[in-house]
């Protein structure tokens, strides 16, 4: 009984995880420029893999601790690779976007 | 375990992948390569994890994991080099 609910509910989370996958890569595809499809493609797939792997560990229970140990891991670095690759590029001179309003990293330079 | 529901997962996975390679290989600039890249590696982790399921094998979690590590290595990696300092 407890194990087929725990079934379901571990589908349910593996459905969403996939799901934000799926949209973080519309985003990928869709987005103006490369900051917009950083904030886009970062945010959900990282949510999308703490997600899909909480959902596999709830179908496998004696995998979970290993499986969190993974998400632990990807939702600890995701974040640095994505300021380290944002602040390079801003560095290396890539534009924004032309409808962009706010610069926030050029202000904070100019003070 | 319903055989159905994981093809569905891996019928999403794959139009991910398909979206980011279309990112990946048209990509105006070098970063917007590295950025597809960086959520083609999440999509990869999670996809092998669900062979490790389909396949009934504990110790296939241990390639996402260094999988997982490479490519954080690979993406600080190129985040140096833009920036100058490799």
């Amino acid at each position: 009984m407890i194990e087929e609910l725990l079934d379901y509910i571990g589908m349910f989370f593996v459905l969403i995880g996939s799901l934000f996958f799926l949209f973080g890569t519309i985003g990928l595809v869709r987005m103006p420029d490369l900051y917009n499809r950083m904030q886009a493609s970062t945010k959900t797939t990282t949510l999308g893999v703490l997600s899909f792997l909480v959902g596999i560990g709830l179908m496998e229970l004696s995998w979970l601790i290993k499986l969190l140990i993974i998400a632990f891991f990807v939702v600890l670095t995701a974040p640095i690779g994505a300021s380290a690759l944002a602040r390079a590029s801003y560095k290396h001179g890539i534009k924004l976007w032309k409808k962009s309003v706010v610069d926030k990293y050029k202000e904070g330079k100019n003070d | 375990m319903n055989i159905y529901f994981f093809y569905l997962i891996i019928s999403i996975l794959a139009i991910s992948i398909a979206l980011g390679l279309y990112r990946l290989v048209k990509g105006p600039s070098v970063s917007d390569r590295a950025v597809a890249l960086d959520a083609l590696t999440n999509v990869t982790t999670a996809l092998l994890v669900l062979i490790a399921v389909l396949s009934a094998r504990f110790i296939y979690l241990d390639v996402a994991l260094v999988y997982a590590i490479l490519a954080f290595i690979g993406v600080v990696a190129i985040a140096r080099y833009l920036e100058g300092g490799l």
